[in-house]
């Protein structure tokens, strides 16, 4: 029961960030709603019995990944603009 | 380069993130995890410093070169570690219950896992771990070499 609970509230907070992250106007706000993205993807393939690719999802998507962008927004701009 | 906050906290969490990477590795043949994913964690705890420090600052310290080594390295270990097996067949586990490094009999029966067994999966669970931490790192060093950055 409150595991099914726990599921919900992370499959919730999957389509939430998901969705913030496309809305959203600042870059580096869209890169740290990445990093919570594949952080509840690892917690979701932790919760389905499969720890081994939740640690590979913890590394390489809520790690590498979320340092790769912030470092092309630093590089680039900071906030998106109009065509 | 980052705030003093931002750089306080990469000194703070990179030897545990380092230490727990290389308990993934090490442990790779008894828990969840492997070569590939410790060595992800450890290549995290290099991109938390690069981040925090910018490129000018960390290229001393961490060169392109020696990782590139250090992956040519871990594939060397990985394949001589296959042939030596090569007399009965290729990636023969030769060290399995044979009293030497890594090679203790399991007990039989529901038991805790024990570090000292499985032959050649540890050595090469670290020589994959030590080649995907070069990888990685050689990946995020050539990001970051591109191009400067914009002071705002």
């Amino acid at each position: 029961m409150i595991l099914d609970i726990i599921h919900i509230l992370v499959l919730i907070g999957l389509i939430a960030t998901a969705y913030l992250a496309v809305k959203l106007r600042d870059l580096m706000a869209c890169a740290v709603m990445l990093g919570i993205f594949s952080f509840l993807l690892s917690l979701e393939f932790f919760i389905l019995q499969a720890p081994d690719v939740a640690i590979a999802e913890a590394g390489i998507g809520a790690g590498l990944t979320t340092a790769i962008f912030v470092m092309a927004i630093r590089k680039t701009s900071r906030w998106e603009v109009e065509e | 380069m980052m705030s003093k906050i931002v750089r306080t906290q990469a000194n703070f969490l990179y030897p545990f993130i380092l230490i727990f990477g290389f308990y993934i590795v090490a442990h790779g043949h008894l828990t969840p995890g492997g070569g590939f994913q410790g060595g992800a964690v450890i290549a995290t705890g290099i991109a938390l410093v690069i981040v925090a420090y910018g490129y000018d600052r960390v290229k001393s310290w961490i060169k392109k070169s020696t990782l590139t080594a250090t992956e040519s390295i871990g594939l060397l270990c990985f394949i001589l570690t296959a042939f030596i097996g090569l007399s009965t067949s290729f990636f023969y586990n030769f060290l399995a219950n044979s009293g030497l490094l890594f090679g203790d009999k399991v007990s039989y029966g529901a038991n805790p896992g024990y570090l000292n067994t499985a032959g050649t999966l540890p050595i090469m669970n670290l020589a994959v771990g030590v080649e995907v931490l070069g990888g990685l790192g050689v990946i995020l060093m050539y990001m970051l070499s591109y191009g400067k950055e914009v002071s705002k």
